[in-house]
């Protein structure tokens, strides 16, 4: 199946192969007609309404307030409504490095988002522990804290790198399965198993 | 044939009169039925119209604040980003509403319905066009100042009951916030009903068959209108009085903790409150639905007659809410103290001697 | 200076004093120290008034101590004095504080004590900075166990407490350890960050409220602290350019210029005349940058968010250039040892003049948006004062320090590279309320702007970097020096044992006293305010905690 987003082909997207892994999930558990109608629609709502929480913690930070800003704009896409409040927000960028003191404030915020949520890793930071990554008070990616949708690379990414993201996770929006939670829940589920200390 | 005379005379009681009376006499239906009936048929119309009117008004605000900062805005969803805040409804009705332990929860999960509950009451009076009213009696006015102000119950109630300090912040700040404000209101209200010499909604629209307020009026409906205009700001919570849910100071302020669609209502009432001020201060200042009327001038007023009285009532407010929008875009936000002292030692007393102003204006007869 | 040498020598015969590297050095005992504080705090013609920093340290043989950076505020030559004190216990070491001598050091010691764990005795508030309450060991120790057991990652909130530490010394010597209350027991204290849009990025401030006004602020640090000088140490001295731009990274030329220059200092290189007209220039591009930036949040802080965006365009505008000739957006690491990376870009001349001549049209949009509106000069003028003295005690440096009349330009002031022969004005203002911290920076940019506009035309020709060889080795001995950074004095200490690796790289970044100086001035104004204040310091989170 392709997820198709407008003005960029299908094709032109890196990693379609995890997208494509999601959907052949969601064909093997079969769809009833109207709640998959449904479905269609409660997609098309979240993933063109992905608000995000501002949160930032260095540099990629700021990369991100340009992205909000006028050259590249992310109210084109419909983001630009960042909440201040985790409970309002859909998706958290981690933009910058995760510390140790500031992980269970991290996570703490993770909880607090309202599902469903999605968190981006922006920045190699977030990705790994980047150039920090042997420092004795920086955690080495938050893969290890929560379950993570989306990787940005880059120190800082760009922001039209950042844009690629967000519309990757738009993509991945489209084909999850709203009503049952299917691929979402379990993605989640594995991650607590994977990593029992986080679990809720 | 009716209704064709009745749309050109661009008057709604004769449809509704239409409506009333096949259902008595064609259907033959118990007048008590009919009245439900008819009182359902206007609550979901209210209601559709109620956000459909909050879906535009948040993509309008989107639109004309990427235009001032120099951006595109939504413009991806559906053809100019028309469709972007149903993309945004529909994601919000389906986020999850987070159940908050220590909490009240009975006054949390009932804060929201009454600020939404506040903004729809105030629309049963507003005058949508000639006759398109769907209640007019004959203290229009003083109700929908009335009701207007349980808003500010619902947020008290959303900022103490989420056992929150920035949420309790923000609520007490609402809270001194509207009942100052509300006094201006209500006092540049009255300065008009004084001149209008009525309070029913409709009579005040009839009286500006001739000539708007705003003109007739002389000075003193211009300081009443700005007064109105800037207590009205500060009623909708709205930039540069924004206080409660400044996001600098108090992250989301009283509706921090409300997820989903609870935090929709707030979110529509906001908007929704913002068309209900710019109504009102069409309603008093500028006509309401009546066209733009100059004594004297009979073939023009003839020509303005021809455009309908919904698109006069609601470019008149559409105009107004885009000069509330550009306060808010514009302006740095107030301190609290700074707010008060703006109220209770500025317009507080404007207000009062506009009032008297007024008085003399209307025993003088000077109006225009 | 001379002078200042006989009367330590005087006053305090069992003092060593001796001159290392330029820079006049002092090393006395514990003991003698807190007298000694006071004396230079208290001299007639140069009181050294100005504390830069204090380099905790563990030396070679196995003592552990501090090396205090001093200055006087009236030293139109701006001599850096140095103090060492040591002390040889490595189980309990204490040293007496100077905190009533210079109230930024209540601040600075805690920092020592986190990262050494050297008590000191005095100091009110003895708590770890940026480390959480219950962290093993002192990381910057030679012999601290980086082991990650002993501190693992984890997603328990830390521990909280209302107490702090102190250690007192009574009549007959004896020191005693005592805890005393933060708050008091009703207050009400509300917890502003580390997640919140106010802070720009992650500071928290515990913030005690009587209805709006504050009563106190106890800020925490550390939510982004990175441990770059531990890092360092493990690299060679070419590898610790990156971490510049991950500092303060509005200032990623300013405090790569700073970090080079130390370096080439130490090791005797002399740089080419065009490499430092690029880097001059591209300090001055980014201090333009970092100050429309600055506005544009500080606006948005305020609630006027649209001057983000006009502000941010003219940042755009700049980053553009630096694009074309470092290749990145934020993270340039152009600067290196001997000079500049590559060579600048082919049309790097005309973009500047594209910038200079927009310049003076967007200020004056600015300042009729934002400067003149009543509202913005209602919440600002007379909000947060420091006064000039103040702002010296505190160590607030940068254009924060000269809105209240602290002359702290080092441009000006101890020149460094090609600053002397340029002709610009060091923007001061009196009243040092909020509204003058925004307008020097606003004026700075007009100031940054004629320094471009006097170099963008005669960048001289030759090479941009003369041979460095790969891995360099400096000889053993201690450097200081410091950069104007675009938000205040970034000192950097170096000291280095002869091999390849730094022994001891400090970074006293402007920002940490700037948000050390928030508790004082914001005592009884509105909560509105401490987000007028806090964003007029206008501090980097991650500069402070590095």
């Amino acid at each position: 199946m392709e997820v198709n987003v407008k003005s960029i082909a299908h094709a032109d997207f890196k990693d379609n192969e995890s997208l494509d892994k999601l959907v052949a999930e969601l064909q093997a558990s079969g769809t009833n007609v109207v709640l998959g109608s449904l479905d269609k629609l409660i997609n098309w709502g979240r993933s063109n309404s992905i608000w995000p929480l501002t949160f930032a913690t260095s540099c990629c930070g700021i990369e991100f307030v340009s992205l909000g800003a006028a050259r590249f704009d992310m109210a084109r896409f419909g983001w630009e409504v960042a909440r201040s409040s985790p409970r309002q927000a859909d998706f958290m960028m981690v933009a910058g490095t995760i510390v140790n003191r500031m992980v269970p404030v991290f996570r703490r915020l993770y909880d607090q988002l309202a599902e469903p949520k999605y968190v981006i890793a922006c920045g190699s930071c977030a990705i790994s522990g980047g150039p920090f990554r042997n420092s004795y008070h920086v955690a080495k990616g938050i893969e290890d804290i929560v379950p993570v949708d989306v990787f940005v690379p880059g120190c800082p990414p760009r922001p039209e790198a950042m844009i690629y993201g967000i519309i990757q996770l738009s993509r991945k929006m489209k084909v999850e399965r709203f009503f049952g939670g299917a691929n979402r829940k379990e993605d989640r589920k594995k991650f607590f198993f994977e990593h029992p200390e986080c679990a809720e | 044939m009716n209704l064709l005379a009745a749309i050109s005379a661009n008057d709604a009681s004769t449809i509704s009169m239409w409506v009333h009376n096949f259902l008595l006499d064609t259907c033959g239906l118990a007048p008590w039925l009919v009245v439900t009936i008819e009182c359902l048929l206007i609550g979901v119309g209210l209601l559709l119209l109620y956000t459909i009117l909050a879906l535009f008004y948040i993509l309008y605000e989107r639109k004309i604040c990427a235009w001032f900062q120099c951006r595109l805005g939504p413009n991806r969803v559906g053809p100019w980003g028309l469709i972007q805040s149903v993309a945004d409804a529909i994601k919000m009705l389906t986020k999850e509403l987070i159940h908050l332990k220590n909490i009240d929860r009975f006054l949390f999960a009932l804060a929201p319905y009454l600020v939404i509950i506040a903004s729809v009451l105030a629309f049963a009076v507003l005058p949508w066009g000639n006759g398109w009213q769907v209640i007019d009696f004959n203290v229009g006015i003083f109700f929908l100042v009335a009701v207007s102000s349980i808003g500010v119950l619902g947020i008290l109630l959303a900022g103490w009951s989420s056992n929150n300090k920035f949420t309790l912040i923000g609520a007490l700040r609402s809270g001194s916030q509207m009942v100052s404000y509300e006094l201006s209101i209500g006092l540049s209200v009255v300065t008009m009903v004084a001149l209008a010499g009525t309070m029913s909604v409709s009579e005040i629209v009839l009286a500006q068959d001739r000539l708007w307020f705003i003109f007739s009026g002389h000075i003193s409906a211009i300081i009443a209108f700005v007064i109105y205009l800037i207590a009205g700001t500060a009623e909708t919570n709205r930039g540069p009085f924004d206080l409660p849910e400044a996001e600098s100071e108090l992250t989301a302020g009283y509706h921090t903790e409300y997820s989903g669609i609870h935090f929709g209502f707030f979110y529509l009432a906001e908007y929704l409150n913002l068309f209900i001020v710019s109504g009102v201060a069409s309603l008093l200042f500028f006509g309401g639905w009546m066209p733009l009327h100059i004594p004297g001038w009979e073939s023009f007023n003839t020509i303005m007659d021809y455009i309908p009285g919904t698109i006069w009532f609601l470019g008149k407010a559409f105009v107004l809410s885009f000069v509330i929008i550009w306060f808010k875009w514009t302006f740095p936000r107030l301190r609290i103290d700074q707010m008060l002292k703006l109220e209770w030692k500025y317009l507080l007393p404007f207000s009062l001697f506009n009032l008297v102003l007024m008085a003399l204006i209307i025993v003088f007869d000077w109006k225009l | 200076m001379a002078d200042l040498q006989t009367i330590i020598a005087q006053k305090f015969p069992q003092a060593k004093i001796e001159t290392l590297n330029g820079q006049l050095t002092v090393t006395v005992d514990d003991k003698d120290w807190h007298s000694l504080a006071r004396t230079l705090r208290d001299l007639e013609d140069t009181p050294q008034d100005f504390l830069v920093t204090i380099v905790g340290m563990d030396w070679p043989d196995g003592s552990l101590g501090c090396v205090y950076e001093m200055m006087s505020s009236k030293d139109p030559e701006g001599k850096v004095l140095a103090v060492r004190v040591a002390t040889a216990d490595r189980k309990k070491p204490m040293l007496h504080s100077v905190y009533d001598v210079w109230a930024v050091a209540t601040l600075l010691e805690r920092e020592v004590y986190d990262f050494f764990g050297i008590i000191f005795i005095g100091n009110p508030d003895m708590r770890r900075l940026f480390l959480n309450i219950d962290w093993v060991g002192y990381p910057l120790r030679k012999d601290y166990d980086a082991n990650p057991e002993l501190n693992p990652i984890s997603i328990e909130s830390e521990r909280q407490t209302d107490f702090t530490d102190t250690w007192v010394e009574n009549a007959d010597g004896k020191v005693e350890h005592k805890q005393v209350r933060v708050f008091d027991d009703d207050d009400f204290v509300i917890n502003i960050g580390p997640q919140h849009p106010a802070t720009h990025g992650v500071l928290r401030f515990r913030t005690a409220l009587d209805g709006e006004e504050i009563k106190k602020i106890d800020v925490y640090m550390g939510y982004i602290h990175r441990g770059i000088e531990k890092l360092s140490e493990d690299l060679t001295y070419q590898q610790t350019l990156p971490f510049m731009d991950r500092m303060d990274y509005f200032s990623a030329h300013n405090y790569h210029h700073g970090l080079c220059m130390v370096y080439e200092k130490a090791a005797g290189i002399e740089i080419s005349r065009r490499a430092q007209v690029i880097r001059v220039m591209m300090d001055e591009l980014s201090r333009i940058a970092s100050h429309c930036l600055f506005m544009g949040t500080y606006c948005m802080d305020l609630g006027a968010t649209t001057m983000l965006f006009y502000t941010l365009r003219v940042r755009e505008q700049i980053l553009d250039i630096m694009e074309k000739t470092c290749g990145a957006r934020m993270t340039f690491n152009y600067d290196c040892i001997g000079g500049v990376m590559q060579d600048l870009a082919p049309d790097f001349v005309s973009d500047v003049h594209a910038l200079l001549d927009v310049l003076p049209a967007n200020i004056k949009e600015y300042n009729k948006i934002f400067t003149g509106n009543i509202i913005a000069r209602n919440r600002m003028e007379g909000v947060g004062v420091l006064s000039r003295e103040d702002a010296i005690g505190y160590g607030v440096t940068g254009p924060s320090g000269r809105a209240s009349g602290f002359a702290c330009d080092v441009r000006k002031w101890v020149p460094y590279s090609i600053y002397n022969e340029l002709e610009f004005d060091e923007v001061l203002a009196t009243e040092g309320d909020a509204m003058a911290r925004f307008k020097c920076r606003l004026s700075e940019i007009e100031q940054s702007a004629r320094i471009l506009a006097q170099l963008v035309d005669n960048i001289p020709e030759g090479e941009y970097c003369v041979k460095v060889p790969k891995v360099l080795k400096l000889p053993a001995g201690s450097w200081f020096s410091m950069v104007e950074g675009c938000r205040g004095i970034l000192g950097i200490y170096l000291e280095s044992d002869g091999t390849t690796k730094p022994y001891r790289l400090k970074l006293a970044p402007p920002c940490l006293t700037q948000a050390g100086v928030v508790d004082h001035i914001t005592r009884g104004q509105k909560i509105a305010d401490l987000i007028t204040i806090g964003g007029s310091m206008d501090y980097i989170v991650p500069d402070m905690d590095r």
